[in-house]
């Protein structure tokens, strides 16, 4: 193994491991050895820089009043989950612990929930966050406690006299063993019973409600207990399927969605030697060769966040109305709190149809470029977001909503004069290797080639409106 | 130098513009295709339409008894039997019921319902069971095993819902033709789908990017170039559903090869204050689908057409304290068409008695059978492929 990095795996590990990586940077850590980057990479992270948005003063109850309270209520929900968003978004783009922040992203999709709830919305995210490069064991515990989880999985329906399997089947389904991971419909049955009494009290915390708690014997992947909740938790983390499919997972989502069989088992075995310690399991990925292969780089399709942090930290790029954020987010199909179901998004060719395309080609240029952004909100899609559960009903949704369809107009301003100075000793073929990741197709290498002559924005211009600009 | 000026200068100057060998296939297939073809157009009424105050089980004690303030009474319906009757804003629907050109299926849904807008909706577009978690569409999958171009589904809205998302197709999503053409003849997007060539299109992300590019600049080419043949005289509704609902006439009646059209009209989550409300959707509907039809019979199309309506879930029999209802479960679903081989109401009317320990109606058809239906029956393609399983075949076509 070589001992230095070369620039293209660099930004291949910060691509992957957070949102690409600065000139500056870049400077900076390529005279480390391969081993001093990855530290570094982990020493900044040990931060959990917490979210500080205030969701304290929404009424926790709507028992007893009218439509409109209730409507009150639930916009003040949305618009904290709102400010949630936005603030998560500007970490993102302002912090130096990437990798946190790339960590809290991959859980709170592995762990999804939609719940127009901002406390315990931001409790979760905290939770996973806190836990991001820690213990999965203690994640999936502290997960699998939160009152968000609990409700959006019905487990407060989860009661010894009439068990919800909701929360038992995702919990192997999607948490640990995943689909067709050696468990039975029976497994899922006694486990539900081992999580009954699992719920949430007044003040919307974890509540454990003995009365509802089935104290009786069961039998759940072969072992037989007077199991508790966190006893299937443990039974779930014994079984090595766990590692291996979140394993595969991991490196679908930080490799290569082609996953290689053989790069997860080894990566399973570290994770489940060092007792699903996460540090261990990235290091493992991160000082493989295999990581930097040539055809794992470029290989994923930026995710709309991945995208949209990814030009403001490279560019500067700010929005004059924060709020622009969320309706790109919307209309790019990932706006985060409200994933698609509890399997989150499933990513890569997934962000791609023929709008969003057309938006993503679009949006690097035209933000880069005029500083406008024009997008046509679909307040069906709109719509169709802010419905939460049921558990707090009483909107008010008059009016054909079709037919209001809203042009927001967003302005941004790119900080160029960073930006050019930082890349001011970069030629035309250093600047392309910067800005793109994968192989550039024929077209792209020949629009290139015809554009040499331009000033350096124009250039950068080009480069971020080709379709290679959308992978990483 | 302007951008734009010198994008057409280092695009265009290069001269090589190649035209994939498909798109040349593509002016073939168009004339083939004037010829009928059997097409669906698919409504999402979304939010959860209420079916009982749509299609209004009159005479029923229950229903009076549950609703005393949002009960559609007597006046306020248009009959259809002793037991049945429409709300009195689908004049234009109950129409073409008294014409023999609907057919009416109750208690339409599916095995441990999710009450949930976004899960259920989930589940419909799917056609997955409530416990399952699948990223292609139906409508995406008959694509993949049927079709071999993105704009043999086509939705009419912005953003391209689940329903048409496939494993190796996606529909395409058009809101205006001329808007989504233009944007594909900007020099900068031309020049690469004119200059991407098959060995761009490989297996990986990058394949699929420029994959996406070349289906959408010659999807829009070829909807753009069809859609000038046919210019409606029918007036249709103001507001987006009616310009929807006419710009899918515009499609069928100028001979697109599509198979599929998709269109929703929202705002049916009627919590509070439902019958105004849903009263003006539903009338909304109603009127847009009388000129679709109307628009559909001029040209001779709409005997191989077939319109079927669903929303993700009905509402609880029982109304709420905000004169409105909440979340339900089974419901109807209506299908319309010049070309039912079952017109009327195709089975028993909503057992208001036997409710679901939520005080929901109980589902007896899976809402999977009518898709089975449309596409055995009606496209005539293997539905068990699309569905993954079998579901029971009905008799409506």
């Amino acid at each position: 193994m070589a001992q230095f990095f070369t620039e293209k795996e660099l930004q291949h590990l910060y691509w992957r491991a957070g949102f690409g990586i600065s000139v500056l940077e870049l400077k900076k850590i390529k005279k480390l050895n391969k081993e001093k980057v990855v530290n570094t990479l982990f020493k900044s992270n040990d931060v959990e820089n917490l979210l500080k948005t205030d969701v304290s003063n929404i009424s926790t109850t709507t028992k007893g009043l009218t439509g409109e309270e209730r409507n009150a209520i639930r916009k003040k929900q949305v618009e904290k989950l709102e400010e949630i968003n936005l603030e998560w978004v500007a970490q993102m783009i302002k912090t130096n612990a990437v990798l946190r922040e790339r960590m809290t992203l991959f859980f709170t999709n592995h762990f999804s929930t939609r719940i127009v709830k901002a406390k315990i919305t931001l409790d979760l995210h905290q939770t996973i966050r806190k836990n991001a490069l820690g213990n999965f064991g203690e994640l999936l515990l502290q997960v699998s406690k939160s009152p968000a989880m609990i409700a959006f999985l019905n487990n407060q329906q989860n009661k010894k006299k009439s068990p919800n399997e909701n929360f038992a089947r995702e919990v192997m389904e999607l948490f640990t063993l995943g689909r067709d991971g050696g468990y039975t419909e029976k497994d899922i049955k006694e486990a539900a019973r081992a999580f009954t009494g699992w719920s949430i009290n007044k003040e919307e915390g974890f509540k454990f409600k003995k009365q509802l708690h089935d104290y009786e014997t069961k039998t759940v992947l072969g072992s037989t207990g007077n199991f508790e909740g966190q006893d299937i938790i443990k039974l779930l983390l014994k079984e090595k399927q766990t590692a291996l499919y979140l394993c595969h997972k991991m490196y679908a989502y930080f490799v290569n969605p082609k996953v290689n069989s053989v790069h997860v088992k080894e990566m399973a075995t570290s994770f489940y030697n060092s007792d699903y310690d996460i540090k261990t399991l990235l290091k493992t990925m991160f000082l493989s060769t295999w990581f930097y292969e040539e055809k794992n780089i470029g290989a994923k399709i930026k995710s709309p966040i991945d995208l949209l942090v990814g030009l403001s930290r490279q560019f500067g790029v700010e929005y004059e109305a924060s709020k622009s954020l969320i309706f790109l987010q919307k209309q790019l199909n990932q706006m985060l709190f409200y994933p698609p179901n509890v399997a989150g998004w499933p990513g890569d060719k997934y962000w791609i149809d023929n709008s969003t395309l057309m938006l993503r080609l679009k949006l690097p240029a035209a933000t880069l470029n005029k500083g406008i952004i024009e997008v046509e909100e679909n307040e069906v899609i709109m719509d169709s977001m802010l419905e939460g559960l049921d558990t707090m009903s009483g909107e008010v949704r008059s009016l054909e909503k079709g037919s209001r369809y809203l042009i927001r107009k967003t302005k941004a301003t790119t900080n160029w004069a960073v930006f050019l100075r930082e890349v001011k000793d970069k030629n035309k073929q250093e600047l392309i290797r910067f800005l793109i990741q994968p192989k550039l197709s024929s077209i792209a290498q020949k629009i290139l080639e015809a554009s040499m002559e331009e000033s350096v924005k124009n250039f950068t211009i080009q480069l971020v409106s080709l379709p290679e600009y959308q992978l990483c | 130098m302007e951008r734009r000026d010198f994008l057409k200068r280092s695009i265009l100057a290069s001269g090589a513009t190649f035209i994939p060998s498909f798109l040349k296939a593509m002016e073939l297939v168009s004339l083939e295709t004037l010829s009928a073809h059997k097409n669906v157009i698919i409504i999402q009424l979304s939010g959860g339409n209420d079916g009982l105050n749509t299609i209004v089980p009159i005479g029923n004690d229950i229903y009076y008894k549950l609703r005393p303030k949002i009960a559609k009474s007597l006046q306020d319906t248009i009959k259809i039997q002793d037991n049945l009757a429409f709300n009195n804003h689908l004049k234009e629907i109950a129409a073409l019921y008294d014409q023999g050109e609907m057919c009416v299926v109750n208690n339409v849904g599916y095995p441990n319902p999710n009450r949930s807008h976004f899960r259920s909706t989930d589940i419909w577009h799917t056609a997955s069971g409530a416990n399952k978690y699948i990223n292609t569409g139906w409508v995406g999958r008959y694509l993949d095993a049927n079709c071999t171009n993105p704009y043999e589904a086509i939705e009419v809205n912005k953003g391209l819902s689940l329903a048409l998302k496939g494993e190796k197709l996606n529909g395409i999503s058009v809101d205006d033709p001329r808007f989504l053409y233009k944007n594909t003849q900007e020099t900068f997007f031309k020049g690469i789908a004119t200059n991407t060539n098959n060995s761009m299109l490989t297996e990986d992300n990058q394949g699929y990017l420029y994959k996406t590019m070349l289906e959408t600049y010659s999807s829009a080419a070829y909807i753009n170039e069809k859609q000038k043949i046919y210019k409606t005289p029918i007036e249709y509704p103001k507001g987006k559903f009616g310009k929807n609902l006419k710009q899918i006439a515009s499609f069928i009646n100028s001979g697109l090869a599509t198979k599929v059209y998709y269109s929703s009209l929202g705002g049916f989550d009627s919590h509070v204050n439902q019958v105004g409300q849903q009263d003006r959707l539903l009338e909304t509907y109603s009127k847009s689908v009388g000129a679709l039809v109307k628009d559909l019979k001029k040209q001779g199309h709409f005997k191989d057409t077939l319109i079927l309506t669903f929303t993700e879930f009905g509402r609880r029999v029982k109304e709420n304290a905000s004169m409105g209802t909440d979340h339900g479960t089974a419901n109807n679903v209506t299908i319309i068409s010049g070309g039912l081989k079952t017109a009327g109401i195709y089975n028993e009317v909503p057992d208001l008695q036997n409710l679901d320990a939520n005080g929901d109606l109980k589902h007896t058809v899976d809402f999977r059978s009518i898709y089975a239906t449309v596409l055995a029956n009606w496209l005539v393609v293997d539905d068990k492929a699309i569905l993954n399983s079998a579901f029971n075949k009905m008799n409506f076509v």
